[in-house]
């Protein structure tokens, strides 16, 4: 479940951060180390988020399925496929998998 | 909202190309907030929560990964972490765009136009912002996408937590399998250096291989251990930061250019049509 003070408080810190930057124009630049890792964080946490999301549910093993949807979609991902193809092939491989009895 | 109109419009883009790319991008946000709306409400969340989330955070990525944490049974707490660390590039996002948010028609006016400016700071409409070259075009590019990819993006997330209630048996028809895809497709255009490669690897197999043990949440943030990966030292870090600081062309507003472009092309990856080739200035890692 996700409260209401939850959803608030992640909009107040998105916010914070989209404002603190304008309000601070031309006063501060921020070091190119420091933009870099901020960066380098974000795509850390997608890829582990993508790899936790596609293999587990709760504490375990999501079954093949997903997995298999997510891993063409990340294929074609690659390959520089079109957005809406990647995300389609991947419910659309999960959606045959589990028609054909892969759990 | 007449104000902000008129000194949109003023501004308004005679430029088809630039209509083009909005709309591309603007698809395929659409298709993203569809999956999230419905994937949301599928997974158990109430209507309203990806709603919510859309009006107020309007940051794909983010809203992704904290529902994403809460439907893999992980605490609040830890929800808004990892929504808010996705989130720390919009603060050089925003001095990029600093100059776009603002008006010289007085306090009042500054100040709406930032308030509201501000909200629409994301990775598709700083990076087509930065594309031009005139300060007009620039204001032009950053409210026309903005404001489009918030009409498009809460639309989309409203059908599809209509479409997500519609359907019954959700997991037959892979739904589940969108949240993990578009995380791939919008992280995979940034992995760009085996420095980024190897410290996104590690990150996910610290992830998946704590997830049986810990809470939900906490093996997520500690997959940002992974970064431990490219620590090279002080030194190291002192001398990539002053590598960074050789002039590229010449004064200040050079460098701080490259500096942001830098930032943005490895943080940004939607689209490819928002990649524009001034944005690969600052060079890959």
């Amino acid at each position: 479940m996700m409260p209401v003070t939850a959803i608030a408080a992640l909009a107040a810190l998105t916010y914070a951060f989209r404002f603190t930057g304008p309000l601070l124009r031309g006063r501060v630049t921020v070091p190119a180390a420091a933009e870099r890792l901020f960066a380098d964080a974000a795509t850390v946490l997608l890829i582990a988020l993508a790899a936790t999301a596609a293999l587990t549910t709760g504490h375990g093993f999501a079954g093949w399925a997903r997995p298999a949807g997510v891993l063409v979609a990340g294929v074609l991902a690659a390959r520089r496929a079109p957005f809406p193809v990647v995300v389609l092939a991947a419910a659309g491989v999960t959606a045959l998998l589990r028609l054909a009895g892969v759990p | 909202m007449r104000t902000l109109w008129r000194t949109s419009l003023a501004a308004w883009p005679r430029d088809a190309a630039l209509l083009r790319d909005v709309g591309l991008v603007g698809l395929a946000d659409g298709i993203v907030g569809l999956s999230f709306g419905a994937a949301s409400v599928a997974g158990g969340l109430p209507w309203w929560v990806p709603v919510a989330l859309s009006v107020l955070v309007f940051a794909g990525g983010s809203q992704i990964a904290a529902v994403g944490v809460v439907l893999a049974g992980g605490s609040p707490l830890a929800a808004v972490a990892a929504g808010s660390v996705l989130n720390t590039r919009l603060f050089p996002y925003g001095l990029a765009v600093a100059d776009v948010v603002t008006s010289e028609y007085g306090p009042v006016r500054r100040w709406l136009i930032r308030v509201i400016g501000t909200h629409l700071i994301t990775d598709e409409s700083v990076a087509f912002a930065l594309r031009q070259d005139t300060r007009s075009g620039r204001r032009a590019a950053f409210w026309t996408c903005g404001i489009a990819l918030f009409v498009i993006w809460n639309a989309t997330v409203l059908l599809g937590v209509g479409l997500g209630s519609a359907l019954h048996d959700t997991s037959a028809f892979g739904l589940d399998s969108t949240f993990p895809a578009v995380m791939l497709a919008l992280a995979l255009p940034t992995l760009t250096s085996r420095s980024i490669k190897v410290a996104a690897g590690t990150g996910a197999v610290i992830a998946v291989a704590l997830t049986p043990l810990l809470p939900a949440g906490l093996p997520l943030l500690a997959a940002l251990g992974g970064l431990g990966t490219r620590w090279t030292g002080w030194r190291g870090l002192r001398r990539r930061s002053r590598d960074h600081r050789q002039p590229r062309d010449g004064g200040p507003q050079g460098r701080r250019a490259a500096g942001h472009a830098d930032g943005m092309d490895s943080a940004n990856g939607t689209d490819d049509a928002s990649n524009g080739d001034e944005l690969t200035v600052g060079g890959r890692r």
